[in-house]
């Protein structure tokens, strides 16, 4: 029982920060970014060249992956969503650009950085062992800390400094954050430079315990679009707490249902159709959107 | 006066480089191979080595002036189609190759893309070269497939055979991803390690593929004390973080597959708890690699910046097809004189020393030669590296 939790956590705090730039960038724009998953994939890969090709610190690759993914999130924004939302009301247009980035990406990705699994060395060495009841290599207790770190970051960010106040005012209602003078171009470039950096900074530690490939960008958007529709799409706390229900429902079904085949996520599903059928706002959403 | 001295030139330009460009496609006429593979996604590694290798051939035997097949000589073009591991998109590769006049496919990767091309071979003359193990695809009334690899129960018996001997190993475990070709292969080799009469501890246990983290999908699987951990049809991209998770889980046991791996994917994703990884490899390993295939690799590495070790096997399915024409010209649009051909075909294989030949094989599997024969190399992991286990031949 122990390790399943312990599994569980470990599962959902890297869920979680997944989950939560997806629902930001959804709250602030009502964009429901197709591309998250292969925004997480190129930071996992722009941590790789940085620790493995330059030979540099991980935490480098780190920031670097930070810096790249909000980079390239603020330009995506700019250049991309803010043109199709000004000229578009129909939400699939947004949808079918994200899918477009998608894509894009994936052939991106390809071409710099090869069909390859890429992975780095283990930052840290050894396996916390307790009497067989719990283990859990070293790394993944680290990498699970500063997620839970990065989680706790954001949350401060978001609650005490002005850029936060601003785009939880934004999310709230875009019109009346308009009428009180919040710069809407600005924070919702802002808030999707910090959704693709959230993206990024997971890629860029899970480098170092799942590694990267290509593919992995498609089924990751999907688990996080699971975890939001959980917890309640643009809700915080609702992405956090989804990315948490998630990674332990997995744990558990792995462990318990591993002698009756690949079920689990077949269970999740089921669950997750359920859920939705009964409270389709999720967790901690509102009904009114 | 100068517009027409504009005119003048433009059009003297644009005749001598008709000229020139009808002069290079008089050279040589093209013979066009297609390869359907999965090129996108998570199992890209397969497929994107088979592409690069067959284009990397393909440009050198190009360089070399062509390949001259009856009195032509011809220059040879890779078509190739991204099935991304979906039937449906197979299908349709396939008949692409069919509307541009291929008569001669490498692919698809996986089992149920091989399967599902079948019809669309069978009634448009196409040959194709699946890396895909049902013995159907290879058995009559089956004719138009030809097995690109050693398949799964014709390595796994020769491994846990091995193990058995050497290793003193009595338990086996099996884990697969949830997918036909590795659950399929799972259920070959746990039938074959029961008949050699080993005692299999685990064979229920699944993945999804897009898995990442395995620690809680192994869990069960490490407390069964498997003497050999077999990866069962395990793709490179999860490889190393299945060793790297029952490692760390404290498996001290041995751990196999029957796929082939790439030494560097091991490296950066397992480091050393990949050593003593079992895999079943290439068919050019540095023992047995000739002049021609150390040239292969170097020439592959210059045009894609990096090697792939999946490529030691997947190098050969395009000299099979350019060997076999010039042995019979009139196979070039007739696939039923390639498929008489095969019955006899023998020719020396250029990335091997020694005398090692091409010939079709499979007789004892499929009951007619079916499958290209590449020596079955069996390859042990260590610091970064692929060392020769055993190499043994298959028919």
């Amino acid at each position: 029982m122990e390790q399943i939790l312990a599994n569980g956590l470990y599962l959902g705090a890297q869920y979680a920060l997944i989950a939560l730039g997806l629902t930001l960038i959804f709250s602030l724009m009502n964009v429901l970014n197709f591309a998250h998953g292969q925004m997480y994939v190129f930071g996992g890969f722009v941590t790789y060249t940085v620790v493995a090709q330059f030979g540099l610190p991980f935490i480098v690759g780190l920031i670097a992956s930070a810096v790249v993914l909000a980079v390239m999130g603020a330009l995506i924004e700019k250049f991309l969503f803010r043109p199709v939302i000004r000229r578009s009301k129909r939400d699939e247009s947004t949808m079918l650009l994200a899918a477009g980035i998608a894509f894009f990406l994936d052939a991106v990705i390809l071409l710099l950085f090869g069909e390859k699994q890429r992975g780095v060395p283990k930052i840290v060495n050894g396996v916390f062992n307790w009497d067989m009841r719990l283990i859990m290599p070293y790394d993944r207790i680290l990498i699970a800390a500063l997620a839970v770190g990065l989680i706790v970051g954001f949350i401060l960010f978001m609650q005490y400094s002005r850029t936060g106040r601003a785009m939880r005012a934004l999310a709230q209602d875009r019109m009346a954050a308009q009428l009180m003078g919040v710069d809407v171009d600005r924070y919702s470039m802002i808030g999707f430079a910090m959704g693709a950096m959230l993206a990024g900074l997971v890629g860029g530690l899970l480098v170092t315990i799942t590694g990267i490939n290509l593919g992995m960008g498609g089924p990751t958007s999907i688990k996080a679009f699971l975890m939001i529709m959980i917890g309640g799409a643009g809700v915080i706390s609702g992405a956090i707490a989804g990315g948490f229900i998630l990674g332990m429902m997995e744990s558990v079904g792995l462990t318990l249902l591993a002698a009756y085949g690949d079920v689990t996520y077949l269970m999740i599903f089921i669950t997750l159709m359920i859920f939705l059928a009964i409270r389709p706002q999720g967790l901690m959403g509102k009904p009114w959107g | 006066m100068k517009r027409r001295n504009f005119l003048a030139t433009t059009g003297l330009t644009l005749a001598l480089a008709l000229t020139a460009t009808s002069a290079a496609w008089a050279q040589n006429a093209t013979l066009k191979i297609g390869f359907v593979g999965v090129t996108s996604g998570p199992a890209a590694a397969w497929g994107i080595s088979n592409q690069r290798s067959m284009e990397a051939r393909a440009a050198w035997l190009n360089e070399l002036g062509g390949v001259q097949i009856g009195d032509t000589t011809y220059d040879i073009e890779i078509v190739p189609f991204d099935d991304q591991k979906d039937p449906k998109r197979a299908i349709a590769g396939l008949e692409k190759m069919a509307q541009d006049g291929i008569h001669y496919v490498v692919g698809p990767n996986v089992d149920d893309g091989a399967a599902a091309v079948r019809p669309v071979a069978e009634q448009n003359g196409i040959m194709y070269f699946p890396y895909a193990f049902p013995k159907e695809l290879y058995t009559a009334p089956a004719s138009n497939a030809i097995l690109g690899m050693v398949a799964n129960y014709q390595s796994g018996p020769a491994i846990y055979k091995y193990l058995m001997e050497n290793k003193g190993v009595k338990t086996v475990a099996f884990i697969a991803g949830n997918e036909s070709d590795p659950l399929s292969q799972r259920d070959s080799g746990a039938a074959a390690a029961r008949d050699l009469g080993l005692d299999v501890v685990s064979d229920t246990v699944t993945y999804q593929m897009d898995t990442t983290d395995f620690t809680p999908v192994l869990l069960p699987v490490i407390q069964t004390a498997p003497d050999l951990l077999v990866l069962s049809g395990v793709s490179p991209a999860n490889a190393p973080q299945l060793i790297r998770s029952a490692r760390e889980l404290g498996y001290t046991g041995l751990i196999s597959t029957e796929t082939a791996q790439d030494a560097a994917v091991l490296a950066e994703g397992a480091g050393e708890l990949a050593n003593g990884f079992i895999s079943v490899g290439g068919a050019s390993t540095p023992e047995l690699a000739s002049d021609a295939m150390k040239e292969f690799v170097t020439r592959y590495t210059a045009m894609f910046g990096e090697y792939n070790d999946e490529s030691n096997t997947k190098v050969y399915a395009l000299e099979y097809i350019i060997e076999t024409l010039k042995a019979n010209p009139a196979a070039i649009d007739n696939v039923d004189e390639f498929k008489t051909t095969m019955d006899t075909f023998e020719a020396p294989n250029p990335f091997m020393v020694g005398d090692a030949k091409l010939t079709y094989v499979g007789t004892s599997s499929f009951g007619q030669k079916r499958q290209v024969s590449v020596p079955l190399v069996v390859n042990e992991f260590q610091d970064g590296k692929f060392e020769t286990l055993f190499v043994a031949q298959v028919d």
